[in-house]
């Protein structure tokens, strides 16, 4: 299976380790990664402030740099939300305006085989036991984007559940959002720390030192607070920790 | 000058527009793959039937044919109900047998409704998942003010009156709505609030207590 | 609307403020959403109500002119009168119109967000009529000249201490302690005498059957059936898209409303009925259809779904933002995710412009939506709006002033072309320098961002980014 990532700009720029965690994991499942360098950014945070006009060349731009892979692997779950549920619209407002069709055409073809990584692994690839171990006690948060427009579901508590030497633990509210919401936090900041305090109480909570989640965007936000409060708990991707082996010293 | 009715429905002409001139209201298709029908025994519906009308606090009982007035005495004796209302085709042999007065509804105003003690009536259909009595002013049910005004509401339904779910009573029911315009009340408990708090409060307006009373079960089993 | 309201942000700031308040909505949201998912879940056809529910709704949209004059024939023939108003002053003028043609200057009234959204009380009492709200909450905040704070249990705001004052000072009781039972008996002895004595009454509807003219008032104290009944005139005021088809439409709706709405498995008390009958209940009846923006949102192909809107509140309980927030923060008398949509397209979307952006997206109002309203959908529509709004009226330079406007231009060119995007990794790299020497970023200078380090650390930019190295690896694997 040809499979490129699609590492989103957010984390190309400031989470490397996520996207070389994909890499490592994949190919210690006997893969092959591609990563097509033309990628850049897919546009969702146009799309989702109101810019959809101005979103619509970073999706021509999309689609034309993975056309013709077996299968897109994103380790975020509202970018690739953005691009399987949301460019379809992209395409009618480019018909709309532009009387342009193409891009209707196009993502009719890219936008299926793109998957956040839980979702290639578990429902594409089959595998649930990746040969992970981290000894460490973790809680998921499961991100809006990735339960309620990609409908991951239970493969990410499945992925973990089988990782070796983990303490797995549930989150209390764990599918109440944690308040990011992209340029909301920024709008509403007011309201984004009110929901984001709840989420934290709930962290603490469970007394896990990692929280994990598919999107680093709600982790950076999490982490960012949990920083802030110097609370002993940090947020790590859930691809970082799959692809955690004995072999590695890394704590 | 248009009038607001030439002018509304212009401007609902013109903003559907993207809907085809040739598509007519009925041809657009509405599939109804929910339940119809509840697969269950008449006693089994009985019994989910006075379950959930307790569950919102209402009293029920299962009372055989031939001791109707006897109960009916009985439960008006125990609220204190001396003085009660109810229809003027009420049965006869649903009207208690003694110590209750029993004034037939012959155009009261509402202040004499206001001060009397209870209301006697029977029912429509009423609806075992959801434990909903239903008066449509037919046969024994009376005009809506009776079983509105007096703070006791005694009512006596069927057992054969009970159906599964909101489809079956709906199909009951729709009859005497085309060709009669009868008003429909659907009742599910006494009148309730959780305005404060969310703290449940029974009786706000309407009667604060509702007792049902199933004809014609199987009298072993009797929740209250 | 009478002048701009404060936008969300700011409002919310306020609301957010008020620890009573939060706590009220907290527990009131958690509370109304456990117990709709409880009754939710025992029903095995629930998706397939929710279904024919959407599909019943988009059919009656798609020809709601042939509906409307279905529904006022069938209105007439049993005995009503219909009237149609194009605006709030034009139902408000016909309501006070009848009721004075009766010489009556009192009304009692059974909840209605369509009264408020005309403010018709308001406009009756412009005309030396008093209108008497009669469900428990509105009493209160009527008592009190406040608003509602939600659809279904408009007073959560407030708690029993502060009730039983309202009440002490307004009604005629001279002991009243802070039970709710009691402060409902003081209600109920306050209201029984205007039901017994009006001439009027008024009233919403929930739904209205083409087919055969009935209208319905869905409730829980009995105050619907009391002015749906008693008074000799009844006045009932619809906005035009609750009409429903046929008496068979009911089967799905009145299972999807209470549960959605209440987590009742059946709201206590549904009154059905169809024009007037003889000896029984009103002997004059009055139904108004309400446009008021209503027709502009159905000329939008996405905003129509916004008048499935059944009015449950299902999606107020469970959005992350309402919860916190309470209804104030939203200005309008449709609050949560529902007026979120439906107030910028009723109002206009520059009345309104920070409504949409009110939601982090999240799409739990969505999934719990009994008529399946894609709201997340409707707000990025509606962002959208707002967006081609602003530019069009800051054309220019003056669009460009505008910083968001700004940062989004400067992104999208980044964005356009590989070398200008690798270009800013690494001019983003240097330009944080100074903020980062000691780890994370806890401070930024004021501007848009600043507003995340009130509360979170920034992650600096790490050394290389994720291509850096891949380009490095490759390139170690091609020499190897």
């Amino acid at each position: 299976m040809r499979v490129a990532l699609f590492i989103t700009c957010f984390n190309d720029t400031l989470f490397p380790d996520t996207g070389r965690a994909v890499v490592r994991l994949l190919e210690r499942l006997g893969h092959e990664v591609e990563f097509p360098l033309d990628q850049t950014c897919c546009g969702q945070m146009h799309f989702n402030t109101g810019y959809q006009v101005e979103a619509i060349p970073l999706a021509r731009r999309f689609v034309r740099t993975f056309a013709g892979y077996d299968a897109i692997v994103s380790p975020s779950g509202s970018c690739a939300a953005m691009v399987r549920d949301y460019y379809g619209r992209l395409g009618e407002i480019a018909v709309e305006e532009q009387g342009d069709t193409a891009l209707a055409e196009q993502v009719a073809q890219v936008a299926p085989r793109v998957f956040e990584l839980s979702e290639l692994l578990v429902g594409q690839l089959g595998v649930e036991d990746v040969g992970a171990y981290y000894p460490h006690r973790v809680t998921y948060h499961p991100t809006c984007h990735s339960l309620r427009l990609l409908k991951v579901g239970e493969a990410p508590l499945k992925l973990l559940r089988a990782v070796r030497g983990i303490d797995l633990v549930e989150l209390p509210e764990a599918e109440e959002c944690c308040g990011f919401g992209g340029t909301f936090a920024i709008k509403n900041a007011d309201t984004s720390m009110a929901m984001l305090s709840d989420k934290l109480r709930h962290v603490l909570d469970t007394r896990a030192e990692v929280c994990t989640a598919g999107d680093n965007s709600c982790l950076m936000h999490i982490g960012g607070a949990l920083s802030r409060q110097r609370s002993g708990v940090r947020t790590v991707h859930l691809a970082e920790i799959l692809a955690a082996t004995e072999d590695d010293a890394r704590v | 000058m248009s009038s607001a009715r030439e002018e509304i429905l212009g401007r609902i002409h013109a903003a559907t527009r993207d809907v085809p001139e040739s598509e007519k209201a009925d041809d657009v298709a509405v599939t109804r793959s929910y339940r119809q029908r509840h697969e269950a025994s008449r006693d089994e519906l009985v019994e989910l039937f006075a379950e959930r009308v307790a569950d919102y606090r209402a009293t029920v009982h299962h009372v055989r044919r031939a001791s109707v007035a006897d109960v009916v005495a009985e439960v008006c004796e125990a609220r204190g109900a001396t003085r009660m209302v109810a229809p003027a085709d009420l049965p006869t042999e649903w009207r208690p047998s003694d110590g209750v007065e029993v004034i037939a509804d012959e155009n009261l105003s509402h202040e004499q409704l206001d001060g009397i003690d209870g209301v006697i009536t029977g029912c429509a259909v009423g609806i075992a998942e959801t434990g909903t009595i239903v008066l449509d002013g037919g046969p024994r049910q009376g005009r809506r003010a009776i079983s509105l005004l007096p703070d006791y509401h005694l009512c006596l339904v069927e057992a054969d009156q009970v159906v599964g779910g909101m489809p079956e009573a709906v199909s009951v029911l729709v009859d005497g709505v085309r060709s009669a315009g009868r008003p429909v009340t659907f009742i599910s408990g006494p009148s309730a609030t959780s305005d404060i708090e969310l703290d449940r409060v029974e009786g706000v307006h309407g009667p604060r207590t509702l007792e049902v009373l199933i004809v014609g079960a199987d009298p072993r089993t009797t929740a209250s | 609307m009478s002048g701009p309201s404060p936008s969300f942000p700011e409002s919310a700031r306020v609301a957010l403020a008020n620890t009573q308040l939060r706590r009220n909505m907290g527990y009131a949201t958690q509370t109304i959403r456990a117990k709709r998912a409880l009754v939710v879940d025992e029903l095995p056809d629930w998706e397939e109500l929710r279904e024919t529910g959407r599909a019943i709704k988009e059919s009656v949209l798609r020809h709601l002119d042939e509906h409307l004059e279905a529904l006022e024939q069938s209105v007439t023939r049993a005995g009503g009168q219909v009237h149609w108003a194009r605006d709030a002053d034009e139902a408000n003028r016909i309501i006070a119109g009848i009721v004075s043609g009766h010489g009556a200057t009192e009304i009692a009234k059974v909840k209605s967000i369509t009264s408020d959204e005309i403010k018709l009380n308001e406009a009756l009492a412009a005309r030396g009529i008093e209108a008497i709200e009669t469900d428990l909450a509105e009493l209160i905040i009527q008592l009190d000249g406040d608003e509602s704070s939600h659809f279904l249990v408009p007073a959560i705001h407030r708690n029993r201490a502060e009730i039983r004052e309202i009440f002490l000072e307004h009604l005629d009781v001279d002991e009243l302690s802070d039970d709710p039972r009691e402060l409902a008996e003081a209600a109920r002895l306050h209201l029984r005498e205007k039901f017994l004595s009006a001439r009027v009454g008024v009233s919403g509807a929930n739904f209205a059957i083409a087919e055969t003219g009935s209208v319905l008032v869905v409730e829980s104290e009995g105050n619907g059936r009391m002015c749906t009944t008693l008074p000799p005139v009844l006045i009932s005021l619809m906005g035009i898209e609750k009409v429903l088809p046929t008496f068979q439409d009911l089967e799905v709706f009145l299972q999807l409303l209470p549960r959605s709405s209440t987590g009742e498995r059946m709201n206590p008390y549904t009154s059905v009925w169809t024009g007037t009958s003889e000896g029984d209940g009103p002997q004059e009846f009055h139904l108004v259809l309400l446009d008021n923006g209503r027709t502009a949102v159905l000329r939008d192909e996405i905003g129509r779904q916004t008048l499935n809107c059944i009015r449950c509140s299902a999606c107020l309980n469970v959005c992350p933002v309402y919860s916190r927030t309470g209804g104030h923060a939203y200005n309008s008398v449709y609050p949560g995710p529902i007026g979120a949509i439906l107030t910028p397209q009723l109002v206009g979307i520059h009345a309104a412009e920070s409504l949409p952006y009110a939601s982090t997206l999240c799409g739990a109002c969505y999934e719990v939506c009994p008529v399946k309203i894609n709201i997340p959908e409707v707000l990025v529509h509606l962002r959208g709006k707002v967006v081609r709004h602003k530019q069009a009226e800051h054309s220019g330079w003056r669009a460009r002033l505008d910083p968001e406007a700004a940062a989004m231009a400067a992104m999208a060119r980044v964005f356009s072309s590989r070398a200008r995007y690798e270009r800013a990794q690494r001019l983003a790299r240097l330009g944080q320098a100074p903020l980062a020497r000691r780890g994370p970023i806890s401070h930024l200078p004021g501007g848009l961002m600043s507003g995340w380090t009130a509360m979170r650390d920034l992650k600096a930019l790490p050394q290389r980014t994720f291509r850096e190295w891949w380009v490095e690896r490759d390139g170690s694997r091609a020499d190897a």
